[in-house]
């Protein structure tokens, strides 16, 4: 049996929501775990209860065969015996020591000068954090982390610290990064496509309590409730193939379908195609006139729900596809269940993210 | 010009700032970090010395170490002499008296290191007195540096509590301030002249070199976020 990190918590702070938290996290494997939910969930409390920073007021953390908190026994294991690389939001750079100083500061076995080669610090080896930029800071935090050889990683909103250019590049980049070290890591993140970009598996939290967590995909296809639905957002989330570039644009398949779209992907070949319901058109015929809008799918009507003045129709177009419709679009059209219609989706309109 | 006691001043001085430094540290990162809740009381007795009148804490001082007193009868057993009007009982009367100038730049300093920098490195498995020594200390440089130098510069000068506790006797506890006083006693002004004015110009050299190599210090360990 696989190591596991299981989690059953609760902490109130003075003032604000009870904290409940449930989750179970296999530890044997590599694994990235978005925990993500909006601001104020709860989300920060979680990581700082597993790396040993707050105490719960009840529940257990266990990890593989060692019981890092239970209230009920009243064990608490300091945090320096837990071996966590836990990474706060702005890196934490020990300001008077070096590069090499930070990297090595907790070192553990690991030769600090092949680490700082991996995460492509040699050069920096010798500066301060105070010359460092966001982007660098954060190589920093993690190849310290690493060096310390930690069960497991914990990241509180990683790329928020950094201004926006550097955040879209660094995406792709710590993704990358997570996937070469082979530790497990629960990531923190109130930014859907940063869950979509670096998360195997999601965990939802809202208001403190742990509601859905899964593959990803699923979880971002299927939420399970409403509060879920509203804090993914977004309606339609397909896995894609790139099939070609130019201009950027970028043409992707999914299930035999081709989609054209906005290029925001950079290089990655694997990618996820995001549609909101909202922006996806249904036509009864096709009209034959030049329309601006890059992708017109045959599509088989799959199911026609009805949500007060607007309807919700799933479409069939070799991948599920979700749009919303007025009713008196719907009537007027004479929409029904399993007719062929043509849906129309802007290539502005889908938002193509990196996979891996 | 009295350079027998100018030399003892420098000696206690020296001493006091040195036992400060033993004593301040840890516990400044008691009163620092510590949850108690009845610490306040602590950080109270700490301050005392800045509103007591010198003469009210050497006469305290002067009880609790003389020969009747537990701590007088021990050090009696221990070396077979006194405390009060000693060198050593001089010691402890200025470690006391001090005791504020060192521990409030300590805690001052401790207290505005960036907790997040303490949790990482306990996080990367290192012990809470190590991250004292490797993170805590380093970044509080200056205001280690400055409630050294204020310990100095604070025993250099005092009187009243020298004057309770030690007496006035040469080469053993006439301290710097208590000559030139003797001095104006006896009508002797120009000596008093010259002791005090160079008392002053080592006071004014002690805190400029502080002060310059404060400066210093500060470029090699910059405030974080710069």
């Amino acid at each position: 049996m696989d190591d596991e990190l299981s989690v059953d918590v609760r902490k109130r702070h003075a003032g604000g929501p009870e904290i409940a938290a449930a989750l179970r996290l296999p530890l044997g494997k590599h694994s990235v775990t978005v925990l993500f939910g909006p601001s104020g969930a709860g989300k920060t409390t979680v990581l700082r209860l597993i790396a040993g920073l707050d105490t719960p007021d009840a529940g257990s953390i266990r990890c593989g065969d060692e019981v890092w908190y239970d209230g009920a026994r009243g064990i608490r294991m300091p945090p320096q015996n837990r071996r966590v690389g836990y990474l706060s939001q702005d890196y934490a750079i020990f300001p008077h020591l070096t590069v090499r100083g930070n990297v090595a500061y907790g070192a553990r076995g690991w030769e600090v000068q092949g680490l700082l080669a991996r995460f492509d610090l040699s050069d920096l080896a010798e500066r301060y954090p105070r010359q460092l930029s966001g982007g660098q800071l954060q190589r920093v935090a993690l190849a310290r982390a690493l060096a310390a050889q930690p069960r497991l990683l914990l990241l509180d909103e990683p790329l928020s610290a950094l201004d926006a250019p550097t955040r879209l590049r660094m995406r792709g980049d710590l993704r990358q990064l997570l996937a070469g070290v082979q530790v497990p890591a629960i990531v923190v993140t109130h930014d859907r496509t940063e869950a979509l970009a670096l998360g195997d598996t999601i965990a939802i939290m809202i208001d403190g309590k742990l509601r859905q967590a899964g593959a990803v995909d699923s979880v971002f296809d299927s939420p399970a409730d409403a509060d879920v639905a509203a804090a993914v957002g977004v309606e339609t989330i397909c896995p894609a193939h790139v099939v070609s570039r130019s201009a950027g644009l970028v043409t992707v398949e999914i299930g035999g379908a081709h989609l054209v779209a906005v290029d925001t992907a950079g290089a990655s070949a694997d990618v996820f195609a995001c549609i909101r319901a909202e922006s996806v058109t249904i036509e009864r015929n096709p009209s034959g006139n030049p329309t601006s809008a890059r992708n017109h799918l045959p599509a088989r009507i799959v199911s026609l729900i009805p949500e007060g003045p607007l309807a919700r129709v799933t479409l069939d177009c070799g991948f599920r596809l979700t749009a919303i419709v007025t009713r008196q679009s719907e009537e007027e059209m004479r929409l029904r269940e399993g007719e062929q219609v043509t849906a129309v989706v802007k290539a502005t309109s889908i938002r193509i993210v990196p996979r891996a | 010009m009295e350079w027998q006691a100018l030399w003892l001043s420098l000696r206690l001085s020296f001493w006091t700032t040195l036992i400060l430094l033993a004593i301040g540290l840890p516990a400044a990162h008691w009163l620092t970090f510590s949850p108690r809740r009845w610490k306040f009381l602590v950080e109270s007795v700490v301050a005392l010395p800045l509103v007591l009148p010198p003469t009210v804490l050497g006469f305290y001082i002067l009880l609790a170490i003389g020969p009747q007193s537990p701590a007088g009868r021990l050090y009696a057993a221990i070396t077979g002499g006194m405390l009060p009007f000693s060198f050593q009982g001089l010691l402890i009367a200025s470690v006391l008296y001090s005791l504020p100038f060192a521990v409030q730049p300590f805690t001052s300093g401790f207290a505005a290191v960036d907790r997040k920098l303490i949790e990482a490195s306990w996080c990367l498995g290192v012990s809470r007195p190590a991250t004292f020594f490797r993170v805590i200390v380093p970044l509080s440089i200056p205001s280690i540096v400055t409630g050294m130098i204020l310990s100095f510069a604070h025993t250099l000068g005092e009187f009243g509590v020298v004057l309770m506790v030690g007496g006035n006797l040469a080469g053993i506890t006439r301290t710097v301030s208590i000559s030139i006083y003797d001095d104006v006693q006896a009508l002797n002004y120009s000596a008093a002249l010259h002791t005090s004015l160079l008392l002053l110009g080592i006071s004014f050299l002690v805190l400029a070199a502080t002060y310059g190599l404060r400066r210093r210090v500060w470029a090699v360990w910059p405030p974080y976020g710069r």
